[in-house]
């Protein structure tokens, strides 16, 4: 961000980082050690791959044939449908850079998000069309739809874990390790997130249940 | 059907465990309000209109009997006359149904000829064979009697000779249903094996349709480990017993059971109704979005709690049954394909509500059900909604599409919660080949199967109807590339011919 805001606003560059996105999602290696060192991405294109990962997510919703995902919409919250993305994102942005960082990772907080978000490219390259298409086909011949759906998935996963490789430097053991070990890092996250949360509810729980009191002794 | 909602699942629970810590949700079930009701496709409970409505209560006294019936267990209907086996009184009434709102009492059978011991002890459950033979449960005498229709003994069935049998076991033979051949299946207390079976001239021949035995992978482990000592401590594999059978108009039996977990249940390791065949197999269909075993929601309201017991099933002439829940005091109605047509009833002291049902019987559409704490019988008639509902499947069955539908279309005009008459609509205007309204009918109610055979025949019929569109469009779309790169080639050829750069130099 700090680059697009100092320099004037380069329509060009933005767009280039962008198609540099389908460029990482067939050659990952390459693509993502270029990413950072050659900074052939930006912040603002990162940003907007993932609205979009987001805004395909919703529309998948609404637009995906109820044969293959029939939504309750009684019961749907749009903004905690949004966090199972946005959620588990911060958490693996954080908890990789608080880990990679203190075992000689090269990538910065900034560069290892920017790097994530690229990563994702190819759930909406490849959900939004099989969205389209699924409201083609009949039951029978949907079992594409599923297998896609999840080679989208593993195909995340794999470009995002080769993305930390490249832009940490690090090697392919130490890569897999720091993986397991920033999901360990998640659940640790969350544990002490539950722990925080109750613990606040607790404490705000104790003034209401004082101020009640106080209130029928009135 | 589950496959689908786990893709909700699985994409919510990321969420769930963060929405737990900031929104306490009060989980809370929904009290049943009406008293019919069915469960739509998310499991929720859709308050119906009436489907039945009790004709009459028939109580001892109603039938004019001296001595007040006593913990009755049995009936059976055989033309238009109904059994009650009156067990509490060792004897089996005999009444003659009039109308729906009369049954008089014919006769009192308490004994019969040709026999030392000519009386019943605790006499379950009579068939009566297509011969008019009567078949009757003396349990208290361990035996199956076979009397001709003037009560004159003809013979008995007693406890099976195998070895796999118990021999101090007593015999307790329990319910019973009769083949057209008169072969007998019957069920006894402490016998898990199955159904009993004899041939007509008495010989035992085996035991068939035993339920699925379930159990634990890790109780599998920890008995691998046991010593015989802990072993035996251990609650033994074994199948469950059938509560009653029933045997419908094509000679299947039906068997229900109610001694089932919750947990079985769900993870359709356990059957509370199982239809059976020769073989012994279960060919019951369950293509309903929820399993056949009554209430989905178990949770404890007004002290019951826990999945539906059920003590028996009627089938219909057109399959579907009706199974009759003890623990709740309801009546769940199926159609051929194990979706819930209604489900009605409760526990409590007024008409049409139950203490302790126990059996249930047809005549057509009318249904019969006892209770043996009440010592009463109600007779249920179909309500204009539900005779709606059978007339519409009995016109889809007869073929009749188009009258089906409107039938389909007057139940959805008293009932706009209920899925069967939208899947109703669908599948006839499907057989009248009208595909694109089908579809609107099918998708309102996420019945895919249907959909699908609906949208494979409209998409069909629209690359037919479209082909010379479809056809230019192919061709434009290769053509116009292949002439752009052609055309492109051929300037470049000029750009670059000889004859031309001579010329500019």
């Amino acid at each position: 961000m700090t680059e697009a805001r100092t320099r004037k606003w380069n329509w060009a560059k933005y767009w280039d980082s962008l198609r540099f996105a389908l460029y990482c999602m067939t050659h990952p290696l390459d693509g993502f050690w270029d990413l950072t060192h050659e900074k052939r991405g930006t912040m603002a294109a990162a940003n907007t791959i993932l609205i979009v990962t987001l805004i395909v997510r919703i529309m998948k919703l609404r637009y995906t044939s109820f044969l293959f995902l029939t939504v309750y919409w009684e019961e749907l919250n749009i903004f905690l449908y949004l966090a199972s993305i946005v959620f588990p994102l911060a958490l693996w942005v954080v908890g990789n850079w608080g880990l990679t960082t203190l075992f000689d990772g090269k990538g910065r907080l900034g560069q290892v998000y920017m790097a994530t978000c690229y990563g994702m490219t190819p759930y909406p390259v490849i959900q939004l069309p099989l969205m389209i298409i699924s409201n083609f086909v009949t039951i029978e011949e949907g079992q594409f739809y599923s297998v896609l759906s999840v080679i989208s998935l593993i195909y995340c996963a794999l470009l995002i874990i080769a993305a930390m490789g490249q832009i940490h430097e690090f090697s392919g053991g130490k890569n897999l390790l720091f993986t397991v070990a920033t999901l360990f890092a998640m659940l640790v996250m969350i544990f002490i997130l539950m722990i925080f949360f109750s613990m606040i509810s607790q404490g705000v729980m104790y003034f209401v249940s004082l101020a009640r009191e106080f209130m029928f002794r009135i | 059907m589950t496959k689908k909602r786990i893709l909700a699942a699985v994409a919510a629970s990321a969420v769930c465990l963060f929405t737990t810590v900031l929104m306490p949700s009060v989980a809370y079930a929904k009290e049943n309000d009406s008293y019919t009701y069915n469960i739509d496709y998310w499991g929720d409970v859709q308050d119906s209109p009436d489907f039945y409505t009790v004709s009459s209560v028939f109580t001892s006294s109603d039938l004019g009997l001296d001595v007040k019936m006593k913990s009755p267990e049995g009936l059976f209907m055989y033309g238009d006359l109904l059994y009650v086996c009156d067990t509490g009184n060792n004897r089996i009434l005999e009444l003659k149904r009039e109308s729906s709102e009369k049954l008089t009492l014919q006769r009192i059978i308490d004994s019969f000829q040709g026999a030392d011991n000519n009386t019943f002890s605790g006499p379950t459950d009579v068939a009566i064979s297509e011969e008019g033979n009567f078949f009757i449960a003396d349990k208290g005498n361990a035996r199956v009697l076979k009397l001709d229709k003037d009560l004159n003994y003809l013979m008995e069935f007693n406890k099976p000779e195998d070895n796999t049998l118990d021999k101090d076991l007593t015999f307790q033979p329990s319910k019973l249903a009769i083949d057209t051949a008169e072969r007998v299946y019957c069920i006894a207390s402490g016998i898990n094996k199955g159904m009993i079976k004899y041939e007509s001239d008495g010989t035992f021949s085996g035991f068939v349709g035993a339920t699925k035995v379930t159990f634990d992978f890790a109780d599998y482990i920890w008995k691998k480990f046991a010593t015989q000592a802990q072993r035996a401590q251990m609650e033994s594999f074994v199948p469950t017993e059938y509560d009653n059978i029933y045997m419908d108009y094509e000679g299947f039996v039906y068997a229900c059971t109610g001694a089932v977990t919750r947990e079985d249940l769900r993870a359709d390791k356990a059957d509370a109704v199982r239809k059976i065949n020769l073989m012994g197999n279960d060919i019951l269909v369950r293509n309903g979005e929820w399993g056949v075993y009554g209430d989905i929601h178990m949770g404890s309201g007004g002290g019951y709690e826990g999945p539906s017991y059920f003590s028996d099933v009627t089938v219909f002439e057109n399959d579907i049954y009706i199974c009759l829940d003890r623990n709740r005091g309801r009546l769940f109605g199926y159609d051929d394909q194990g979706r819930m047509v209604f489900a009605c009833g409760s526990n409590g002291n007024m008409d049409g509500y139950f203490r302790r049902p126990v059996a249930i019987e047809h005549y057509g559409y009318d249904v019969y059900v006892l209770d043996t704490l009440d010592c009463a019988i109600t007779g249920f008639v179909p309500t204009e909604f539900g005779s709606l509902v059978y007339q519409a499947m009995d016109q889809f069955d007869q073929g009749d599409y188009e009258a089906s539908g409107a039938s389909w279309q007057r139940v959805m005009d008293l009932n706009g919660n209920y899925d069967l008459a939208y899947i109703g609509i669908g599948r006839a205007l499907l057989r009248q080949e009208r595909y694109k309204e089908a579809m609107e009918y099918f998708e309102v109610k996420y019945d895919d199967e249907n959909y699908s055979k609906a949208f494979k025949q409209y998409r069909k019929e629209w690359v037919e109807d479209h082909i010379g569109i479809i056809v230019a469009v192919i061709l434009v779309l290769f053509l116009v590339p292949l002439g752009i790169g052609r055309i492109k080639a051929i300037r470049h050829e000029i750009d670059t011919a000889d004859i031309f750069r001579y010329g500019q130099q």
